[in-house]
């Protein structure tokens, strides 16, 4: 049995308060002064603890962002001094894809590495557009292992990004006559790219390609970074374009992986970089637009490891104004290359709106063979995606300025080790102990079109109203 | 079965207030300095929301959960126009944004608090019967009921029983005397007292209620003919004894929050009491492993109902499973493996805690599986001769009679059992101390909480709140027993498949916007 993968999970507090949801707020100019009875004492959380200082310098209370929102104090309060509020900064995080619990979420992850845990069941909507419109499938009938992160049995959840020659072809004495390309393996699906538009300073770089090394994946970087990220030169993909890569023959020298940028006549591209380093293992970033499909079989009888589809942050079809999302994309990528018999010849990776770890498990199960993380970085490093950077603002994370890469790797480490662990429950249910069978299965998940065909069709009809709402 | 069929009588509904200081209601009436006391205010309300005591001349804060809101200025008790120094206001609370979520909104809380308090639908303009969510039961709704079928009963000669054995196997029949009976909460995820006032409230209410997977306290003793013994993975506290105790017993192979995963009990919640009752080590973490490592086929499966048969030769078996792609054939092996009742949880219920992913994300909400597995049972030719009990995500007493038109003969509640104890629904059940409002911890201090007779009583008023509406959906379709309501999808529109003409006619769905 091979060695099992294990992520090096430590605590990794905040640098500030994460914004929470709740605020509690008290209303002082009823308050009796010195009630016995005082519910602050009793808080069974204690978040007034830290809270008091406000009242001997007459200030006004900061809001308590760990308010766990069990309403004692609203309730029991001789005066009824106190309320709650949703915290108006929580408001403010992220947008309507990168939801504010969602950012919450991972700061959570990123801190603990655990993977979040609630009571009182589900309080989200039916079903919502995107991911949230499939539900992955268990069985109670066929099992081959359920242990999941409590278990015996190792979940495998390597996936690869070179390829494969396909058939094998063999001589008459058997022996192998094909030529086969060597195996490069990740331990875990899912690959780094910081976001280019936001900030991408030296520190956060070095956090994430720490990371990247601690946990046996590889980030894509800009080949003007590489000198920087030396150290990690293993576990880096500069991304490279056509016009570009002879000024970075250094660099893809030093690298197992790089990307090139799309574009025509890319073979000959391809052909000199190989010329240059022959082992070296090749990327195609693509646009995911209306012509990505037809593009993915063509580059599929190109000699390139992965091809690497890249989405808006919100996981959108770019370059058109009524956009598919990533699910759609991927599914309709991956059926190409299956219809066309080349699906296993190639990889497919995907970039833009990965926002969550069931997010990562759907993409597999819709035909990728990994995904590439880039927001979520950033968010572990505390970002709260107010694109302030964008707009020459300061952060109010700070993040731009000193970040310990000992600190930022480690929250980063954590937040994939939450990531790992949740795919692993979910292919402990849906009883999978490979990340690279789960590629494509969508008999292993549930689709809310499907669904309603199927349960509803036969009592209401047809349905009147397409799509979610 | 209704109350004058065999002898049983309903429990009485006793008014059981909020047990803390501020309940929350929808709408706050604030009372300013310009107040002279006069006490007209006390005089006029009908709702009690101004207490005055004669000895006691300083007023006192309204209890403003009790007031119906904007809709009482057509009275002329209307406190705020009424006021002759205006010193009373009235407004939304604003409280209730922080409140509730897309599936139990803040208004289905509020309402299913005066519920239990009060024993009857609640007069306050609450909408307590659908939630958010944008799907599923919020969607469905009761065809507009023809006039000339209203059948003029009383509740009291309406029948809401279920007969749970419906195999005609040899085995006692078990009738409920309401369509639904309380989930499994083990000993250690609750409260003693709350478990204990559950089993109670099922006794007076002459239906059942389960131990849940963590063994059986001798405080249930008293209410063991409606308790079901559960039987899941990790064998936590099953003897020989609380399979004989049991009316039924339950085979737990999955839940709904988790399918798949098994059941953790966090090592804080494993206290000496819960250590000694589950044979384990106190402070360590319990793992429920998911599957049963002696089952793993249908065969297996009758090999374990068999065995509880033959333990108890008068118990009946229920087999709990969750609702993947595959659930219709579960339910139909469950059947032929002996099962006298075959009871699905859906994906999106639960009250324990559970990882986030797996209660979004893994196996279907119970809304799709309940039509599917009722047609295939039926299909088969088996449909009458086994009691299909739903549940995960059924959330008050619209969702039980839509689940029943849907197809189930019943179903089971967890959830709204904890609301009727006030449950915030904040999802702490598992962190620290645990659930810092006393339901689900068995912290020494939480853990002791709730008054259990005021539990009891909080329980048995909800449920009966509920049968008053089951007993008005009955009479508006003509019907006089809740059998007959059972598989009668027929009565049912779903929004989303009308026209838009004949979608104006019904309620539109909720759909404020809520932040998560």
């Amino acid at each position: 049995m091979p060695k099992k993968y294990h992520i090096p999970i430590k605590t990794a507090a905040p640098r500030y308060n994460p914004i929470g949801k709740y605020a509690t707020v008290e209303f002082r100019e009823d308050c009796a002064g010195s009630c016995k009875e005082c519910v602050k004492k009793k808080c069974v959380y204690g978040i007034f603890g830290e809270n008091y200082t406000h009242a001997s310098t007459m200030s006004e209370p900061e809001y308590l962002y760990t308010c766990m929102s069990c309403f004692r104090c609203v309730q029991e309060c001789t005066k009824g001094i106190f309320s709650r509020v949703i915290n108006p900064e929580y408001r403010t995080l992220g947008d309507d894809y990168w939801r504010p619990d969602i950012i919450n979420s991972l700061w959570y992850q990123a801190h603990t590495g655990k993977v979040p845990v609630s009571g009182a069941g589900y309080r989200g909507p039916f079903v919502a557009a995107g991911f949230d419109s499939m539900w992955t499938d268990m069985s109670e009938i066929v099992r081959p292992t359920r242990d999941g992160i409590h278990g015996r049995e190792y979940i495998n959840t390597c996936f690869e990004i070179s390829r494969r020659a396909t058939p094998l072809k063999f001589n008459a004495d058997m022996s192998l006559a094909s030529e086969v390309p060597s195996i490069l393996e990740v331990p875990i699906p899912l690959l780094f790219q910081l976001p280019a538009t936001l900030i991408l300073n030296e520190q956060v770089l070095l956090s994430a390609a720490k990371a990247a090394r601690i946990l046996g994946t590889f980030m894509l970087i800009r080949p003007q970074d590489h000198k920087v990220l030396s150290a990690y030169a293993d576990n880096l993909i500069p991304c490279l374009s056509c016009e570009n890569y002879m000024e970075h023959k250094e660099v893809i020298l030093k690298s197992r992986v790089v990307e090139l940028a799309d574009a025509p006549d890319i073979e000959k591209t391809i052909t000199e970089i190989r010329a240059i380093k022959p082992d070296s293992f090749i990327i195609i970033g693509i646009p995911l637009d209306e012509t990505a499909a037809s593009r993915a079989l063509e580059l599929s009888h190109a000699h390139v490891d992965t091809l690497h589809f890249y989405a808006d942050e919100h996981g959108k079809e770019l370059n058109t104004e009524d956009p598919a999302f990533l699910k759609e994309m991927i599914r309709e990528i991956h059926l190409k290359l299956v219809d066309n018999f080349v699906r296993q010849k190639i990889n497919l990776v995907f970039s833009g709106g990965i926002a969550m770890a069931e997010h990562m498990a759907k993409a597999i199960i819709c035909g990728a063979d990994g995904v590439i993380v880039d927001l979520p970085l950033l968010i572990a490093l505390e970002c709260q995606l107010c694109y302030n950077c964008r707009n020459g603002l300061p952060c109010p994370a700070k993040i731009d300025h000193h970040i310990h890469p000992e600190w930022g790797s480690q929250r980063i480490v954590n937040l994939i080790g939450a990531w790992h662990n949740q795919l692993i429950e979910v292919m402990g249910a849906m009883g999978m102990r490979e990340a690279r069978r789960l590629r494509g299965e969508v008999g292993r998940s549930m689709w809310f079109e499907d669904l309603e065909m199927e349960s509803f069709g036969p009592i209401f009809g047809k349905r009147k109203i397409s799509g979610i709402n | 079965m209704s109350n004058k069929k065999n002898n049983f009588q309903f429990p009485k509904i006793v008014r059981t207030p909020d047990r803390f200081r501020n309940a929350i209601g929808k709408y706050t009436i604030r009372r300013n300095s310009r107040c002279i006391s006069c006490g007209l205010c006390a005089e006029l309300c009908p709702y009690g929301v101004h207490p005055r005591y004669d000895n006691y001349s300083k007023p006192l804060r309204p209890l403003d959960h009790k007031c119906i809101g904007f809709k009482c200025k057509e009275n002329d008790f209307f406190c705020i126009d009424r006021c002759p120094e205006q010193a009373l206001t009235l407004r939304r609370n604003p409280i209730l944004e922080t409140l509730g979520d897309y599936r139990w909104t803040a208004d289905m809380l509020i309402g299913h608090w005066e519920m239990a308090e009060t024993g009857n639908l609640p007069v306050v303009d609450l909408e307590y019967s659908l939630g958010n969510s944008g799907g599923g039961f919020d969607k469905i709704r009761f065809k507009t009921p023809e006039p000339g079928d209203y059948l003029n009963l009383s509740d009291e000669d309406m029948d809401t029983s279920v007969n749970l054995n419906k195999r005609f196997d040899g085995r006692p029949e078990k009738i409920i005397a309401i369509p639904c009976y309380g989930g499994g909460m083990s000993y250690g995820s609750t409260a003693l007292p709350v478990m204990v006032a559950r089993a109670h409230a099922a006794t007076l209410l002459n239906t059942l209620t389960c131990t849940g997977e963590g063994g059986y306290p001798q405080e249930l003793r008293p209410y063991s003919e409606h308790v079901i013994t559960q039987i899941a993975t990790g064998l936590f506290g099953v003897r020989e004894e609380t399979i004989l105790y049991a009316p039924m017993v339950e085979f737990k192979y999955a839940q709904g929050a988790k399918p798949g995963l098994g059941g953790h009990l966090l090592g804080d919640k494993v206290t000496p009491e819960v250590a000694a009752m589950r044979e384990t080590v106190v402070g360590n973490a319990l793992f429920s492993p998911f599957p049963f490592h002696s089952v793993y086929s249908v065969e297996d499966h009758k090999k374990h109902v068999d065995w509880v048969k033959e333990i108890n030769p008068e118990v009946l078996v229920s087999v709990k499973v969750s609702t993947p792609t595959d659930v219709d054939m579960v339910a139909v092996g469950s059947y032929y493996a002996g099962a006298h009742v075959v009871h699905l949880d859906g994906s999106y219920g639960g009250t324990g805690a559970a990882p986030d992913i797996a209660k979004k994300n893994i196996a279907m909400p119970i809304e799709y599986a309940i039509p599917k597995v009722h047609k295939f049972l039926e299909d088969e030719g088996v449909r009458e001769k086994v009691c299909l009990i739903a549940s995960g995500g059924i959330r008050n007493a619209m969702d039980v009679a839509k689940a029943i038109a849907l197809g189930a003969d019943g179903v089971v509640i967890g959830t709204a059992e904890l609301v009727a104890l006030e449950c915030v629904r904040c999802g702490h059940c598992e962190s620290g101390r645990g659930c810092a409002r006393g339901i689900a911890t068995t912290d020494h201090e939480l853990g002791v909480m709730i008054a259990q007779d005021w539990a009891t009583q909080r329980i048995v008023n909800m449920y009966m709140a509920w049968r008053k509406q089951w007993c008005e959906i009955l009479r508006q379709y003509g019907l006089k027993s809740i059998k007959e309501l059972m598989g009668r999808s027929d009565l049912l529109v779903h929004l989303d498949y009308l026209d838009e003409e004949e979608r104006s006619k019904y309620q539109p769905a909720p759909q404020a916007e809520l932040i998560i």
